[in-house]
């Protein structure tokens, strides 16, 4: 390879892999911030440690994910991580501080009695504080910032939008959604039935917001509505709408099927169709609308020095999660300290 | 609904920065400065265990482990603030120093928080599950993880404190010139030294405080004996290899450095044959020390190694170049005091151990159970040493802190300092007292670890132990 096809091919190559490590991160974290939503309407104390219990052992690895995203935007592309965090200054910590909240309380919880409700508090409310957050990023990331200078030039409340409010509310219900699917395929008898009638509230909502979201999203940005509205891209692009529509319906019918694993798996399949969608609608930007993938990557030599390490290591890193999951993978089935 | 910066113009976002970045990087920097030095003591457990068959070892290793679980979910809590930090606080440093920065910081997650979160859960949940080796591979990669995340960290640290193999482009922007010039940086491996050995030294107080505890009130005396001894044995002769590391770490900085070395020796004036100053109250607008206490000539042959060797004074930078000497000068002190003290600890704890007298000197082992926290104030005081010291620079003569900061109004900064000290307070000290409770309880009333075949079904072990 030329080094002259380097800087329009790295910048490329990283925006895969970061796109990679939020969407591991939106499904593991998703569906590990969604038992924290569901955990004060769960049915019986019981179920509350079990969804606690199959996911301790996970939820630090799930969350090294989103560090790998906010590190490795850094690194990938300064401008961006530059302009995106004091822009989104105040949902960031409030997000930090809600994923604080829930964090520890995977450790306090099971150590006091007196004070457990406490700590059952802090993790569902630092849970869903946490999702809330997240999609209020999204949201206002997908509205694009202003820059001036290579600046956010910005006010400090640029994200609080009927948009990214409403995305907020959508990325609640789409986490809920995988964390009942997570429970069907781990919780006992009595969970499961609980979990399925949740599932199938959290996909009726998840239809809606898709539904709002496709027609919201291409109003947002003239270029976003010439993507997707343009004759040869409508034929083009036709396969990601239609195959969420078949997804939903597919879920809907495992659902009733009371089917063990096809919800989790088909709930996931929609976050990756919402996923591309978004990132058919946004491409080439990573600030849109003002700063593309190119303009915001780091130099060519930081970006091919970081590939070194991430080819050989990323994949180790996916075996040995891979490992921790198979080890763990019936532990809601004995509850043996109550 | 835009805050207006002129009605609150006494919030100065680049103060509250500061303030904000030492607060959670203060609460931080503890936790980890723990479980560097846990991990490996567990490990080391675990093959004392594995190899003589003790079940005592075991029961040890189970009780901190617990312990070590607490400390390092506080520590990947406070640590993801951090990895944010530097574009919510700091952004225009993260935009020109991103290409030198960011992949340092990348290195850290990809080869040291996925190793450690991969491991954790078996490590901490696995005894049940996993045969003894893979359980004992996991805990080795748990504390490889630390080492390897702190490999990293003070990477970035030390280039930022003495940078090199980078160049800067018209636009301010720095670019990479050679990687491994930016990784082995000048300060780095004293820096690295110095750090991991704080942290082992630092634990292996704790240990021996706590186990001198277990001791004096007549509870798990046995495991106490065993953690004294363990502790002790660090301590004696690594307290003292880190005086001369901190010494040759201090000869670096005098050459890289040297307005933090003049700011943390409080010196005004260039000199040779420079005095040591022992206390005064340094005042930075009439640049002078009051109420000095010094002794002659020590100061430049601590420094120098020269009695008569020269070293710079404040006044010989620029005022807009020096650091304010006031919390190097105090900072560094309580440091070195600190260490003085560990290293008296070792000696007479190791004179008393050979000559058998050690479980039997109550006063040496109260006396230990006292200073026995006092690692984590000296790895506070040496933080703040280096980094106010760096000051007024982000990158030391490259990039300054006031051209670092965010354009994010004081408003939304000082909401969340409130916040973090909120919950910081309130969840930092919820770990501190859980802890103080498993330390309290002791491991003789830890369950003990299951025989072979014999299956312990929880899955949280501190879950089995905190439940009747």
């Amino acid at each position: 390879m030329t080094p002259d096809l380097l800087p329009i091919i790295l910048p490329l190559v990283w925006g895969a892999i970061l796109a990679l490590a939020v969407f591991l991160y939106v499904l593991l974290g998703g569906y590990d911030l969604g038992l924290g939503v569901l955990f004060p309407l769960a049915p019986t104390h019981q179920d509350r440690d079990a969804m606690m219990n199959s996911v301790a052992p996970f939820w630090d690895g799930n969350e090294t994910w989103l560090v790998l995203g906010g590190g490795g935007l850094l690194a990938a592309f300064p401008l961006a991580y530059a302009v995106m965090m004091p822009a989104l200054y105040i949902p960031i910590i409030v997000m930090l501080i809600g994923l604080i909240l829930r964090g520890v309380a995977f450790e306090f919880r099971f150590k006091s009695s007196a004070y457990r409700w406490t700590w059952d508090l802090a993790f569902a409310g630092g849970s869903i504080v946490a999702a809330l957050m997240q999609g209020l990023i999204i949201g206002a990331f997908v509205q694009g910032f202003k820059v001036e200078n290579n600046q956010f030039a910005g006010g400090a409340f640029d994200w609080l939008t009927p948009f990214a409010l409403v995305t907020a509310l959508a990325v609640v219900a789409g986490y809920v959604l995988l964390s009942a699917g997570w429970l069907i395929m781990k919780g006992d008898q009595a969970l499961r039935d609980w979990a399925y009638i949740v599932a199938r509230y959290a996909l009726i909502a998840v239809a809606a917001f898709i539904l709002i979201f496709s027609l919201w999203t291409p109003l947002l940005h003239p270029q976003i509505a010439a993507r997707w509205f343009t004759p040869a891209n409508m034929v083009m692009l036709s396969p990601v709408p239609l195959a969420t529509v078949g997804t939903v319906y597919a879920l809907w019918l495992a659902l009733r099927k009371r089917m063990r694993y096809a919800p989790f798996l088909l709930a996931a399949v929609i976050f990756l169709l919402c996923y591309t969608g978004l990132a058919v609608s946004l491409f080439p930007y990573i600030i849109p609308p003002a700063i593309t993938l190119w303009q915001a990557a780091a130099a060519p030599e930081s970006q091919l020095f970081m590939l070194y390490g991430a080819i050989p290591i990323l994949p180790i890193i996916l075996g040995y999660t891979a490992y921790s999951y198979y080890v763990f993978w019936d532990a809601t089935e004995h509850e043996g300290y109550h | 609904m835009q805050l207006e910066p002129n009605r609150m113009p006494e919030l100065d976002p680049l103060l509250l920065s500061r303030i904000q970045f030492a607060f959670t990087i203060s609460f931080h920097i503890l936790f980890p400065s723990f479980t560097i030095g846990l991990a490996a003591w567990l490990l080391v457990l675990e093959i004392l265990w594995l190899k003589t068959g003790k079940r005592i070892y075991a029961d040890i290793m189970r009780h901190w482990t617990k312990i070590f679980a607490v400390s390092f979910g506080m520590g990947v809590v406070s640590g993801v603030v951090l990895s944010y930090q530097f574009g919510t606080n700091w952004s225009e440093f993260s935009r020109l120093g991103g290409n030198v920065i960011g992949p340092l910081m990348s290195y850290e997650v990809l080869t040291a928080f996925f190793l450690e979160a991969g491991f954790l859960g078996i490590m901490l949940f696995g005894h049940d599950r996993v045969p003894k080796a893979v359980h004992l591979f996991a805990t080795a990669m748990v504390a490889l993880g630390t080492l390897i995340s702190a490999f990293w960290i003070l990477s970035a640290n030390s280039w930022m404190q003495t940078p090199a193999g980078y160049t800067v482009g018209p636009d301010g922007v720095l670019h990479v010139a050679d990687w491994w010039q930016v990784i082995f940086n000048p300060s780095f491996p004293y820096r690295f030294a110095h750090m991991t050995a704080a942290a082992y030294l630092t634990t292996a107080f704790i240990v021996s405080g706590i186990g001198a505890w277990y001791i004096l009130r007549g509870r798990s005396v046995a495991h106490g004996r065993i953690m004294l001894g363990m502790g002790l044995s660090l301590l004696v002769w690594l307290a003292p290899l880190q005086l001369v590391i901190g010494d040759l770490h201090g000869l670096n900085t005098r050459e890289h450095q040297p307005a933090k070395i003049a700011a943390l020796e409080a010196h005004w004036e260039t000199q040779r044959g420079a005095p040591l100053i022992l206390f005064a109250v340094p005042d930075p607008k009439e640049e002078k020390n009051h109420f000095e206490i010094a002794v002659p000539r020590l100061g430049s042959l601590i420094l120098t190694h020269e009695w008569d060797g020269e070293i710079r004074g404040l006044k010989s930078f620029p005022p807009e170049d020096r650091p304010n000497p006031i919390i190097p000068f105090y900072a560094f002190r309580i440091m070195v005091g600190i260490g003085t003290i560990m290293i008296a600890v070792g000696i007479i704890g190791s004179i008393l151990w050979l000559t058998g007298r050690l479980y039997s000197s109550r006063w040496f082992l109260q006396t230990l159970v006292w200073v026995s926290p006092l690692g984590f104030l000296a790895v506070l005081a040496g933080w703040f040493t280096t980094e106010v010291g760096r000051q007024p620079w982000t990158v030391y003569g490259v990039l300054r802190t006031a051209d670092a900061v965010s354009p994010v109004p004081g408003g939304s900064i000082l909401f969340s300092i409130l916040l973090f000290v909120l919950v910081y307070g309130i969840v930092f000290g919820a770990g501190l007292y859980y802890i103080a409770k498993l330390v309290s309880r002791g491991p003789d009333e830890t369950p003990p670890v299951p025989e072979e075949g014999e299956a312990d079904l929880s899955h949280r072990p501190m879950a089995a132990a905190g439940h009747p």
